[in-house]
């Protein structure tokens, strides 16, 4: 990600310290990780110690502090999703992408994670790929719809 | 700032506003035990060994002594069978991540603390904040810090700081209470210092 693009975010916030969790929301979800260099050049424009920015990175899920694929894909392994299926949801895209859980794959397309419960239970088996929602999937449908990403 | 007067364990005790019932205590020359706490530093409030009873206008509850403040005429009590019985048990919960911290043992020792009843699991570090607020408030370097959070927060010194800085410095490792931050430190230096 640019430099500038990050000066712009921060400037937007009034180089603010207070400011530094909606800063870093912003970058991850325009660059879909926080590097290095892009958390200590923060660190620098906000004036907030290099040891804070990563306690806060570290901390939230939001943040990720290595790359991230193209399609972010979490699978609902919530009590919902459970019963009807997510394990067998989840073992296709497993199938599919060739990664597990927490990991991204070479070509930078896919990256999963599950997650318990996206509060949408009656859609159940639910995926989420992107923010998109795809609900009461199938194990054949759920492979279609993964070939429908790029 | 004005008197406060409070009762420590039958004790009268003059204290002024805003001061912690820890403090107020160690003043009139009563001990609570504490890890966390150091005179030097902003109240963490995060062992909860320094916990006391509270008793003011007929109710009594268990209080942290050091983040609580004094109030005009509370009784407190800094030792009791409900006391010994919670220190005893973060004593032991504390020991299952550091069982041969030497501060640790002294204090199992006076509380009959089993350093085995819970299962091993040696994270070595208490999470007890010393460290990592003492680089911040006092020494304001900021070379090591936490990171990740609940069971996996770690702490982390910061390599091109850390280099630049502790080396010179040193001041925290004394007040660890296990030996994980000069491991810590030991490991950083072989990993990521770039010069001897
Ligand atoms: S390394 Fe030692 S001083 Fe630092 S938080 Fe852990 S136990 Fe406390
Ligand atoms: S359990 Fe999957 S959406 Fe609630
Ligand atoms: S000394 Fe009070 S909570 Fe640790």
């Amino acid at each position: 990600m640019e430099i500038e693009k990050i000066d712009q975010i921060i400037d937007k916030h009034q180089s603010d310290a207070s400011a530094l969790i909606q800063v870093l929301l912003e970058i991850q979800s325009e660059n879909h990780w926080l590097p290095k260099e892009v958390l200590e050049h923060v660190s620098d424009r906000l004036q907030v110690p290099i040891t804070r920015t990563m306690h806060i990175a570290s901390f939230y899920k939001a943040f990720s502090l290595v790359p991230k694929g193209r399609n972010e894909v979490h699978i609902c392994m919530g009590t919902a999703c459970h019963v009807r299926g997510a394990k067998r949801i989840l073992e296709t895209v497993e199938d599919f992408t060739g990664i597990k859980p927490g990991e991204t794959d070479v070509d930078m397309k896919f990256s999963l994670e599950t997650v318990n419960c996206l509060g949408c239970c009656a859609l159940g088996p639910v995926v989420e790929i992107n923010g998109k929602t795809h609900g009461k999937l199938t194990v054949s449908e759920t492979s279609e719809v993964l070939k429908s990403y790029e | 700032m004005s008197d406060i007067q409070l009762e420590i364990d039958g004790k009268q005790v003059k204290a002024t506003e805003g001061e912690t019932v820890l403090t107020a205590a160690e003043k009139a020359g009563i001990k609570i035990p504490k890890l966390c706490h150091n005179e030097k530093l902003i109240p963490f409030g995060g062992c909860r060994l320094c916990i006391v009873e509270v008793a003011s206008r007929g109710s009594s509850k268990l209080v942290v002594s050091c983040v609580y403040p004094v109030g005009e005429n509370i009784v407190v009590k800094t030792r009791s069978e409900k006391i010994n019985r919670i220190r005893k048990t973060i004593l032991e919960l504390l020991l299952a991540h550091a069982p041969a911290s030497l501060s640790l043992q002294d204090l199992a020792h006076e509380y009959g603390a089993d350093k085995n009843r819970f299962e091993k699991e040696a994270s070595f570090c208490v999470h007890c904040g010393l460290c990592v607020r003492y680089c911040a408030e006092v020494k304001q370097l900021n070379a090591v810090g936490f990171i990740d959070r609940g069971v996996n927060k770690e702490i982390c010194f910061i390599p091109h700081i850390a280099e630049k800085e502790c080396s010179s410095c040193m001041e925290c490792f004394p007040l660890c209470p296990t030996s994980y931050l000069q491991a810590a430190f030991v490991l950083v230096k072989g990993l990521a210092f770039t010069t001897e």
